[in-house]
C-alpha cells in the first residue's frame, strides 16, 4: 500500500484533483459552519455571550494542531523507516500549516477567555498550555529543518525530532493536565457520549470537517509545489553537471 | 560487548568539562548570576521572593544545561572526534549517554547542591527540606541534560547552534519543570510528584541516548 | 597470498547524492590482504565521502559495503582536542579500544617524544597529524583508510608514512588512501572518481 502512496507521479495525478475537491467541500462546510454558527444557534450567556460563537473556529483548530502533530509524527516515522521520499514531503509540507493553525487555536482560545475568564492567557489551563507547547514543538521543527544545508540532512533531523516530541507528548500533557483548571471539561466527547445540545454539535462538526479538509488540501498543494521545487533542483545539477 | 569505550568518553569528557581549571564553577557563576538578577528585576520583597525561589532554580537550571551542552557534540564534530567515537565499537546511545552524564556531573550536579544557598538568598527557612529540595534538583537537571542533549546532538552541525537548541529543548523540558515545582510546593498534588519526577527523569534518561545517537550519525553523515 | 582470498573491504554500486548533485555513481571495488588502492579525482569530486561511506560514517544513496575485518581511519580532521596532548590522545583511544596502553613506541616513531605533552592547541598541524598517524600503531587492523594523509606533513613525515605503509602491507594488510599528487609507495590500483 505505502509504495502506490510512495509515488510522487501518482501522487501528482490524484492531487491534481483531489485537492480542488476538498477546496471545494471545505468552502462549502466552513461557510455553513459560520453561518450557522455566526447567525443560527443561539448563544449561551453561560459561555460569554456572542463571544461564544468563536468556538467554530476555536475547536476545529484545537482539533487541527493535535491532528496535524499527529500526521506530522506519522509521516516522519513512515520516512524514517522506510525512507520514501513522500513521506518527507507531507512531513516539510504538514509543520508551517500545522503552526498556524496551532496559532489559530491560541489566539482564538484567547479573545474567548478574557471576557469569560477575565484574561487573555490562563497560565494553570492545561489546554492552554499543551498547545502552546505544541506550537514550540512545530516552530523547533520547522527551524531545525531551515538549518540543515542538505534536504537529506533536513528529513533526517526533522524526522528525528518529530518522532522525539510525538514520545513526549502524552508526558507533556499528563504534566500539564497535574495543574487545576478554570477552563470547561472536555465537552464534545465523553465517556458517555457526546453531551453537547445537538444544535450546536452538527455546525461544529461541520466546522471542523471543513477545517480539515482546507488543511489537507493545502498540504497538498504545497507537496505538489515541493515535488516541482525538488524536480527543478534535479535538472539544475543535471544542467550544471552537463557543463 | 565491552565497556572500555563507553568508560574512555566518559573520561574525554570529564576531561573536557575541566578543561581550563574552571570546571564547575562556570555554570556555577552563571546560576549566581541568573538568579540574582532576578530580586533585581521584581523587588526584594521577602513573601514574594520565597514564593519564586524555587522555581527562579528550576530556570537557572534549565538555562545553565543549556549553556554547558551547546558545545560538546559540536565541538566532536568539529575536530573529528565524533568520526572516532561512531567507529569505536560501541554503541553510539551509550556513547552519547555518557558524554552527557560526564557534563551533567561536572555542572548540572555542583549546581543542584549549590542550590540549598540559593534557596536561603531566595528567604528560604533554612531546614532539612533544603536538602531534600537539592536532590529533586539533581534528579531534575538530569533530565534537563539528557533532552538538552538531543538538542545538541541535533543541532550539532549548525552554527549558532544554541538558540536552536533552547527552541528543541523547551517543550521536553516541561514535565520536568512542572513536576519539580510541584514537588516544592507544598501544595495539593506535591506527594506523588517527586514519584513522577523520577520517573520523567528516567524516562529521559531512557529515550534520549537513542535520539541523540541517531542525530549524531547524522551529524557525522 | 592467493588473490581468491576473500577480500578485506569490498564495495558493489556505491552511488552518492549531495542535495540534488550525483557525486558518483556504480563504484565498487575490492581490497586483498597487501593491497593499497589510491583514490583519485579533481576537489570535489567525492574522495572523502567514498572513504566515509567505506568507513561506515556517511550512508550511500546506492550500493553495498562488505567489511571482512577491523578498520583505521585517518580523516582530514585528526580527532585531536585542544586540551589533550598527544599522550594521552593516544591513551585515550588505547583505552577506548582495549588494546596495551603503552603509547611511547607509537610517540617515537611518530617523532613525537619532544611534544609529546604539548596539549593540541600549541602543535602544528604536521605534529596533530603524526599524532592522529600514530593511532594506527597503537592496535593491528587490517584495513586502514586514510583521507590524505601526506598533508600538512614535511619530507620526513611523508617518508615515514610510506614506511608505515610498506610495513602494514608487507604485515598482509591493506590500504586505500584519498592522495593528491604522487603516492610514495607502489600503489596496486587507482581509483579515480
Amino acid at each position: 500500500m505505502w509504495s502506490y502512496f510512495a509515488n510522487p507521479h501518482k501522487f501528482l495525478r490524484l492531487s491534481d484533483w483531489l485537492a480542488p475537491l476538498f477546496y471545494a467541500l471545505a468552502a462549502a462546510c466552513i461557510l455553513y459552519g459560520l453561518w450557522q454558527g455566526l447567525w443560527v444557534v443561539p448563544k449561551d450567556e453561560y459561555q460569554g455571550g456572542d463571544i461564544m460563537r468563536v468556538m467554530f473556529v476555536h475547536v476545529p483548530a484545537a482539533w487541527l494542531a493535535m491532528a496535524s502533530y499527529s500526521a506530522l509524527a506519522i509521516a516522519s516515522f513512515v520516512w524514517f523507516v522506510w525512507r520514501h521520499e513522500l513521506a518527507d514531503i507531507a512531513a516539510k509540507a504538514i509543520a508551517p500549516l500545522g503552526a498556524v493553525w496551532t496559532a489559530l487555536c491560541l489566539a482564538t482560545g484567547s479573545i474567548w477567555g478574557k471576557p469569560t475568564w477575565g484574561t487573555w492567557w490562563q497560565w494553570d489551563d492545561a489546554r492552554m498550555m499543551s498547545v502552546l507547547f505544541l506550537f514550540f514543538l512545530f516552530l523547533g521543527y520547522m527551524a531545525l529543518r531551515a538549518a540543515m544545508d542538505t534536504r537529506q540532512k533536513a528529513a533526517r533531523a526533522g524526522a528525528i525530532l518529530a518522532m522525539v516530541g510525538a514520545v513526549n507528548i502524552p508526558l507533556i500533557k499528563f504534566s500539564v493536565d497535574l495543574f487545576t483548571s478554570l477552563h470547561q471539561d472536555a465537552s464534545v466527547i465523553t465517556a458517555e457520549g457526546p453531551k453537547m445540545a445537538a444544535v450546536y454539535l452538527t455546525p461544529l462538526l461541520v466546522s471542523a470537517l471543513g477545517h480539515s479538509l482546507l488543511f489537507g488540501g493545502l498540504v497538498m498543494t504545497s507537496m505538489r509545489t515541493e515535488i516541482r521545487e525538488r524536480r527543478i533542483a534535479r535538472l539544475r545539477a543535471k544542467e550544471l553537471e552537463a557543463f | 560487548m565491552s565497556p572500555a569505550p563507553i568508560l574512555a568518553a566518559f573520561r574525554q569528557s570529564l576531561g573536557e568539562a575541566w578543561a581550563g581549571g574552571a570546571g564547575a564553577l562556570l555554570p556555577l557563576g552563571f546560576l549566581g548570576g541568573a538568579a540574582v538578577l532576578v530580586p533585581l528585576g521584581i523587588g526584594s520583597d521577602g513573601e514574594t521572593l520565597k514564593a519564586v525561589g524555587p522555581g527562579i532554580i528550576w530556570v537557572a537550571l534549565a538555562l545553565a544545561s543549556l549553556v554547558t551542552l551547546e558545545r560538546i557534540f559540536q565541538a566532536d564534530a568539529e575536530d573529528g572526534t565524533l568520526d572516532l567515537w561512531l567507529q569505536a565499537g560501541a554503541p553510539v546511545s551509550a556513547v552519547a549517554a555518557a558524554k552527557t552524564l560526564a557534563h551533567w556531573l561536572s555542572a548540572g550536579l555542583p549546581l543542584a547542591l549549590f542550590s540549598p544557598l540559593l534557596a536561603l538568598m531566595f528567604q528560604a527557612e533554612a531546614s532539612p527540606s533544603l536538602l531534600v529540595n537539592a536532590g529533586l534538583y539533581a534528579l531534575g537537571s538530569l533530565a534537563f541534560f539528557f533532552w538538552g542533549g538531543v538538542g545538541a546532538a541535533l543541532s550539532a552541525t549548525v552554527r549558532r547552534g544554541g538558540l536552536l537548541i533552547s527552541l528543541i529543548a523547551l517543550p521536553l523540558f516541561v514535565p520536568t519543570a512542572i513536576f519539580g515545582a510541584l514537588a516544592m510546593s507544598g501544595g495539593p498534588g506535591s506527594t506523588g510528584a517527586p514519584l513522577f519526577l523520577a520517573a520523567s527523569t528516567l524516562f529521559a534518561c531512557a529515550v534520549a541516548p537513542y535520539a541523540m545517537a541517531a542525530a549524531l550519525r547524522l551529524a557525522a553523515d | 597470498m592467493s588473490s581468491e582470498a576473500r577480500p578485506l573491504l569490498s564495495a558493489i554500486g556505491l552511488g552518492m547524492i549531495r542535495g540534488e548533485r550525483v557525486l558518483f555513481r556504480d563504484v565498487g571495488l575490492a581490497l586483498r590482504a597487501g593491497e593499497a588502492l589510491v583514490l583519485r579525482g579533481a576537489n570535489g569530486a567525492g574522495k572523502t565521502t567514498l572513504l566515509r561511506i567505506l568507513a561506515g560514517l556517511t550512508r550511500p544513496e546506492a550500493g553495498d559495503v562488505a567489511r571482512g575485518a577491523g578498520h583505521h581511519w585517518i580523516g582530514h580532521r585528526e580527532g585531536l582536542k585542544p586540551q589533550e596532548t598527544p599522550r594521552e590522545h593516544l591513551k585515550l583511544w588505547a583505552q577506548a579500544w582495549g588494546s596495551p596502553t603503552d603509547s611511547d613506541p607509537a610517540l617515537s616513531r611518530m617523532g613525537l617524544a619532544r611534544p609529546a605533552d604539548v596539549a593540541g592547541r600549541y602543535l602544528s598541524a604536521g605534529q596533530r597529524r603524526r599524532t592522529a598517524l600514530a593511532r594506527l600503531l597503537l592496535e593491528d587492523r587490517p584495513v586502514w583508510l586514510l583521507d590524505e594523509p601526506y598533508t600538512a606533513l614535511d619530507a620526513e613525515g611523508r617518508a615515514l608514512v610510506d614506511a608505515l605503509i610498506g610495513e602494514h602491507r608487507a604485515r598482509g594488510g591493506a590500504v586505500i588512501a584519498a592522495i593528491h599528487g604522487e603516492a610514495g609507495f607502489a600503489a596496486s590500483g587507482d581509483l579515480t572518481l
